[in-house]
């Protein structure tokens, strides 16, 4: 077991090392939130003034809004990463050694997971820096941290999935095209649920980046509504569980079809 | 060395993938411990299909195999441990350098601390890559990068090496060094390879015994020059301006069959090709029954039987031209004169 765990170990290293030696995609993945932070904050500064945001500031409502969006947004291409591995032989020459194959999963897990927990911080700190208030504290930052996490490993996995299933990139950047701003703009990111439509309103609910959403926001404002931050993370994990699960399903069948 | 069990034995393995592509129709390899055994065969012979099941990569629809001992279905972590394995594309990790991909590899198989450290410097120096083991493995050249994945496979001191057409897409100059290196490895005490190629050359060249492999079986199987040997005297070809059709092929085999010192009559197409106890002597009489016949002579040659010939006696087609109907990849030598 405890072979399983470093082996799993290794596998992160491995993927971190790789990333930090990309330093264009690395700094991209960390600049492009800066961007909406401070593109959003400006154009949409003066919405707080319809009322229902919870605060004065657009900045402080933006927030976790932009973590969140984030974490979606750079989980959801991990296939392309577990493609490249297929398509270059990396997968198979690990696959005729005796590493456990749950840390070959895992570690793809865990290494998506450090890296949406730093890039969710950054945005933190960078808000900090432009004046954003967290009523919330460091125990409100830590939910939405986890949360962002939470939602990247359900659509890190399903973005796995869908590559070793399909093996082809159009599918994946397709698919994400497609996903991304729907999926964004039908959650309470940039607008106070009280100002959007009621038929988006009702769609919201339904939407795990929603969930991440509401659940971080909650943590982060002056009085949290645990029952409403415990429900939404709680619905996070198990999607995310169910989410992976289905991953080594298709990582097994994936196996069965070399 | 025939006391002591195979190093890798498979028997009667049969393997569809979906869309009722047969990949392997009842392939048997016995592998002998310490040798370099040649799996010889155009592309989408199955060469690839029973190292997969070898190495415990994929699974047969039947038969069995047993690698360094163990079953590979029953206990494919003790086979795992028994083996290195060089695939076509053995993606060491372009981001990290060279020294990273071995120490990683090296974990894998539970190397830890001074051990691992001394194996990977051993290996580095080995392979001529101490100087470029602290860089970044995309910048390598192809021949770097592959003596990289044969460093990956040898790092735990496999029983059996697996070796998956190790020289294809290599420079003449690569291609070279690599054949020295696998030549070195094969007078290493123990280790068995097992290498696949579609270079006649490459498998005349290194491996001690070849098996050579069409449509998912093995058609025939010996050492390189007894397989040569089996064919008696000279290859003679002759390539015609048309192809004479089926009832031209018959009445011109029978033609030729009947010549004295003249053998083993195939028609392909355009081309003939013959064996005869004396090339040299056969050509004027063989080239006086063809003209006979109104049939008109583009080209003749008599050579040394090939590898080449061998693939064309027990495949019943030229090499070449399997290679390019079954595959994808044109890359293969066309044998030749030898």
């Amino acid at each position: 077991m405890s072979n399983a765990v470093s082996q799993t170990w290794y596998m992160t290293q491995r993927q971190l090392l790789v990333f930090a030696r990309q330093p264009a995609y690395a700094i991209i993945t960390l600049i492009q939130p800066v961007f909406w932070l401070f593109l959003f904050g400006n154009l949409f500064k003066k919405v707080v003034e319809l009322g229902g945001f919870g605060t004065t500031s657009y900045l402080d409502y933006l927030v976790p809004g932009v973590v969140v969006m984030s974490a979606l947004s750079s989980n959801m291409w991990a296939g392309m990463g577990t493609l490249e591995e297929i398509q270059r032989g990396t997968l198979n020459r690990f696959l005729t050694t005796p590493v456990s194959r749950a840390a070959l999963m895992n570690g793809n897990v865990v290494n998506n997971g450090l890296v949406t927990a730093g890039q969710s911080l950054i945005i933190v700190l960078l808000g900090l820096l432009g004046g954003a208030e967290y009523p919330g504290g460091i125990g409100g930052t830590a939910v939405l941290v986890v949360a962002a996490v939470l939602l990247g490993t359900i659509f890190g996995a399903l973005s796995n999935a869908l590559g070793m299933l399909v093996r082809e990139r159009e599918s994946i950047i397709g698919i994400n095209t497609f996903l991304l701003l729907p999926l964004t703009f039908l959650s309470s990111a940039f607008m106070a649920p009280s100002q959007m439509p009621g038929w988006m309103r009702h769609t919201a609910d339904f939407n795990p980046l929603n969930w991440a959403m509401v659940a971080g926001r909650s943590a982060m404002s002056a009085d949290p509504d645990w029952g409403a931050v415990l429900g939404r993370g709680g619905a996070l994990l198990a999607l995310a569980v169910a989410a992976v699960w289905l991953s080594i399903r298709t990582f097994r069948s994936y196996q069965r079809s070399v | 060395m025939n006391t002591r069990a195979p190093a890798v034995q498979a028997r009667q393995l049969i393997k569809t993938y979906p869309g009722d592509v047969t990949a392997l129709n009842g392939m048997d390899v016995t592998v002998e411990p310490g040798t370099v055994f040649g799996l010889l065969g155009p592309n989408g012979a199955g060469k690839s299909t029973t190292v997969k099941i070898l190495t415990t990569l994929a699974r047969p629809d039947s038969g069995t195999a047993t690698v360094a001992g163990h079953d590979v279905l029953r206990h494919p972590d003790r086979v795992r441990r028994a083996i290195g394995v060089v695939a076509q594309n053995s993606g060491a990790d372009p981001g990290a350098t060279g020294r990273e991909n071995l120490r990683l590899q090296g974990r894998l198989y539970g190397l830890r601390g001074a051990p691992l450290d001394r194996r990977v410097d051993e290996l580095l120096d080995r392979f001529t890559l101490t100087e470029a083991a602290g860089r970044q493995v995309k910048g390598y050249s192809g021949g770097m990068r592959r003596r990289l994945d044969v460093a990956l496979g040898l790092v735990h001191n496999p029983e059996v090496l697996f070796l998956d057409e190790p020289t294809t897409g290599l420079d003449p100059e690569a291609r070279t060094a690599m054949w020295e290196e696998i030549g070195r490895l094969a007078g290493e005490e123990g280790l068995t390879i097992l290498l696949t190629t579609h270079y006649l050359e490459e498998a005349d060249r290194l491996a001690e015994r070849i098996a050579i492999v069409d449509r998912g079986r093995v058609v025939v199987e010996g050492t390189p020059d007894s397989l040569k040997g089996e064919l008696r005297g000279d290859a003679v070809h002759v390539e015609l301006r048309e192809a004479p059709g089926e009832a031209g092929s018959t009445l011109l085999t029978g033609a030729l069959t009947g010549l004295p010192g003249v053998h083993e009559v195939l028609f392909d197409g355009r081309r003939i090709s013959a064996r005869a106890d004396d090339g040299a002597a056969a050509m004027p009489a063989l080239l006086a029954a063809l003209e006979r016949a109104g049939v008109t002579v583009v080209s003749a040659t008599v050579a040394r039987p090939s590898l080449d010939d061998v693939y064309l006696r027990y495949a019943g087609r030229r090499y070449a031209e399997a290679d390019a109907a079954d595959g994808s990849g044109t890359l293969a030598l066309a044998g030749g004169a030898r």
